[in-house]
């Protein structure tokens, strides 16, 4: 999977990048959900081994980091797809019929209940709360775009567009 | 001496001017969702060659904050041509600056079009959505370029603060405060300038107060903070500063949902922007008055919209709340002092130091003065964001400003005031709404989301949806709380799925003043409360699931047949090709039918046939 190989890579060299991390949030507990952010930013998700190494270089133990990042939905403790894609479930989405389309997403990647990585490891599917476009409702967005409207029929074709990018 | 404001003023107006004919188009996150970047950028590729006709020998475009009417965005507005196009497209650019800003002639079929009277209305001050409306914390919001100071400087900006500066008595800042009437905006209502003079009186082991800005909405279906942070960002930090400078604090916070990536970045230019002018950091205005404002992000917690939970997380601990008192005012931001204000609240300090307390108490109804924004949106015409006088009724609301129910379908009832809210219905579409009688009707103001229900919502469906959401962001510490909400999902569950019994309904009821009454924090507390109220308005409607093993308004799917009119069938065999469980087989001519064991209820069928003769029951 590639997001295993890039954790490889990006182990090769030890934990430089989350040193620096630390040096610019200089150390402090206020800044650990800070730091998470950044660390998640450069990892894609947060590593059990960087969570322990946290723990031997800020004044806080490894549980209480662990605590902090499994408190806050933003986290992931797995890797996750190159293409996240964001479900909106907030109540404008979800009464215009956000459910559909993630079943639609859910049947187009091939996902089984509790799967939220498909097999590639290209697509993750997460809903939040609100996205705060509730005038576009259902609104679902990958990476960043946000795209409006949404149907089931326009999500598969979205998908397809990305998978043919991929495949190039 | 303090720094004399009216060169700053007219440098910032000279600026404005200089860009010849403003062409306004809406970058908030809806409109950009829509391609609004794309046509800021087409009008910006004109704008060195255009000679538009009349006074002004260039053209300019400006991308702004949300307009609201996200409904029929993009939106492009030309003030000095007094216009509003709609559903603007990229492909639409060349017409307008040729046809309109060049050749004098408006784009008719650009314009909006009232569906009342089906004309087309161009100025913007007469599109109903607009005309009903009294902007103070919007009023900005879509007139100006969020990252250009001298935008807001020009439209006033600062000019707030310097006046308080000048004066330099904090106390006359907190009396104006209180005169005003101005309630929290965040939910709770709270008199801000009590909250104010608590704070201002309080005493700080280390001299140290904070100000707090409140911007985790997490309400969904609420949007108003975020088009503030987006589209008037100075608005919030010149009420920061006033507040700070009010109650004697010199650093302050902005928590920021994570999800509002476009706001962070704003409001990083914007303090960027306000601190090389001198408005804010180190001796703002040459006065010796010190304000440095940090931001931010939050990762992701409903709960965190709670003021002492806000303060865990500021810390960078898990964000619980913790008991009250000792309240924030006393004890709260790294055990100093702190203001906590919402944006919206916030954001009417500048207006009212402005225009004096006095014309804002004049606005709103007896005990909630001034504007409320409110976020409409659900079935309705008229998405957007709107801002109107407190006490305003919900049938203007949803009939005037909103435009009335989408497809023409019936109003069945609105959700105000997101997971803590409850549902208002029919017989009180003629209540005021301020904090008092939406209290007393058993919803509440709150942030303000006001999400509309027609005949094809499910209430009961709704009411899970929103346990659902309270007890996935449940913080755990409660027992009333993490254990309640979860049963009462559980329960709301088996209605809908047609399993529960009468003795459950009963459970749920005793379960949600459980949980109400037995929870610490505001989440906890307010979480039956969508629960209570659709059982108080619409309790046959949970009978009917019960009893009669039906969804009334064919929502639910554990509860739906679906059955095929054998006298609308032609027997053309295309809805037993979409079944995706081949559950639909028949005779070509001959009316189809469902075999009910091997139905899955999608629905694929319905919406394929072609003679409507497939219905849900």
């Amino acid at each position: 999977m590639e997001v295993e190989k890039n954790f490889k890579t990006a182990f090769a060299g030890g934990f430089g990048v989350v040193d620096s991390i630390l040096e610019k949030y200089e150390y402090k507990k206020a800044n650990l959900i800070a730091i998470l952010q950044a660390i998640q930013g450069e990892y894609n998700y947060l590593p059990e081994e960087v969570i322990i190494y946290l723990g031997t270089k800020m004044p806080l133990s490894p549980a209480t980091i662990y605590g902090v990042a499994t408190f806050y939905s933003q986290f992931s403790l797995d890797p996750k797809g190159k293409y996240v894609i964001k479900i909106c479930d907030g109540t404008a989405c979800h009464v215009r019929g956000s459910m559909p389309v993630l079943n639609a997403i859910k049947g187009k990647l091939n996902l089984k209940e509790g799967q939220f990585t498909s097999d590639d490891g290209l697509f993750t599917v997460e809903t939040v709360s609100c996205l705060g476009a509730c005038g576009l409702a259902p609104v679902i967005v990958i990476n960043e775009k946000v795209y409006p409207k949404m149907t089931s029929d326009a999500v598969k074709t979205i998908i397809d567009t990305l998978l043919s990018e991929e495949r190039k | 001496m303090i720094q004399d404001i009216t060169p700053i003023q007219k440098a910032a107006i000279e600026k404005v001017n200089a860009q010849g004919l403003r062409v306004l188009i809406c970058a908030g996150t809806g409109c950009v969702a829509n391609g609004s970047m794309e046509i800021v950028e087409k009008f910006k590729e004109y704008g060195l060659t255009v000679n538009p006709l009349g006074e002004k020998d260039k053209m300019t475009a400006v991308p702004t904050g949300c307009h609201g009417f996200c409904e029929q965005g993009v939106l492009v507005v030309i003030p000095d041509l007094h216009v509003t196009y709609v559903r603007v497209k990229l492909a639409d650019v060349d017409e307008i600056v040729n046809e309109h800003i060049i050749g004098g002639k408006p784009v008719e079929r650009l314009l909006y079009v009232d569906p009342a009277t089906g004309e087309h209305v161009q100025k913007n001050e007469n599109i109903k959505f607009y005309k009903e409306q009294t902007r103070v914390s919007l009023a900005n919001c879509g007139h100006l370029n969020p990252e250009v100071i001298e935008e807001t400087i020009a439209m006033n900006g600062y000019e707030a603060l310097h006046r308080v500066l000048e004066a330099n008595d904090p106390q006359a800042v907190v009396d104006t405060v209180l005169k005003s009437g101005l309630r929290g905006r965040g939910g709770g209502g709270f008199p801000t300038g009590s909250k104010w003079q608590f704070t201002k009186n309080a005493v700080s082991p280390t001299g140290k107060k904070y100000v707090v800005c409140n911007g985790d909405e997490g309400d969904p279906g609420a949007f108003m903070d975020r088009s503030i942070m987006e589209g008037d960002p100075h608005k919030l930090l010149e009420g920061m500063a006033i507040a700070g400078f009010a109650i004697g604090a010199d650093e302050a916070y902005i928590y920021v949902r994570a999800e509002y990536p476009m706001a962070i970045k704003r409001l990083r230019i914007a303090i960027a922007q306000a601190e090389e002018m001198h408005f804010l950091g180190e001796n703002i205005m040459n006065t010796g008055f010190n304000f440095t404002i940090h931001i931010k992000e939050g990762a992701g917690a409903f709960v965190c919209g709670e003021e002492t939970a806000l303060i865990a997380s500021i810390e960078g601990e898990r964000g619980m709340p913790r008991p009250k008192p000792p309240f924030p005012a006393n004890k709260g931001l790294f055990g100093m002092p702190t203001l906590i204000n919402n944006v919206e609240t916030l954001a009417n300090i500048p207006p009212i130091i402005l225009k004096g307390a006095d014309w804002f108490a004049n606005l709103g109804s007896q005990t909630s003065k001034g504007t409320k924004t409110f976020a409409v949106t659900g079935e309705i015409n008229n998405t957007g964001l709107i801002e109107i006088p407190m006490g305003t009724t919900l049938r203007e609301i949803i009939y005037e400003i909103g435009g009335g129910i989408r497809n023409g379908k019936k109003f069945k009832a609105v959700q105000i005031g997101g997971p803590s809210g409850g549902c208002l219905t029919e017989e009180h579409l003629d209540l005021p709404m301020d904090y008092d009688s939406l209290t007393a009707a058993g919803a509440m103001v709150g942030s303000g989301g006001l999400v509309v229900m027609n005949e094809d919502t499910c209430i009961v469906e709704v009411a899970r949806f929103f346990m659902n959401f309270t007890q996935n962001e449940s913080c755990g510490k409660c027992t009333p709380c993490r254990e309640g909400t979860k049963n009462m999902l559980k329960i709301l569950t088996k209605i809908t799925k047609g399993q529960a019994t009468l003795e459950d309904l009963d459970l749920l009821e005793e379960l949600a003043y459980a949980v109400k009454d037995g929870s610490l924090c505001g989440l906890g507390k307010t979480a039956p409360n969508p629960v209570l109220s659709t059982l108080k308005y619409f309790r046959d409607e949970y009978v009917e699931h019960i009893v009669n093993k039906r969804c009334p308004a064919g929502v639910c799917t554990a509860l739906k047949t679906i059955e095929i009119d054998e006298e609308l069938c032609k027997g053309c065999s295309k809805c037993s090709r979409t079944c995706p469980v081949g559950a639909i087989s028949g005779e070509i001519k001959n009316p189809f039918k469902i075999d009910q064991e091997k139905c899955i209820k999608c629905g694929a069928c319905v919406s394929s046939c072609p003679f409507k003769a497939i219905k849900v029951k």
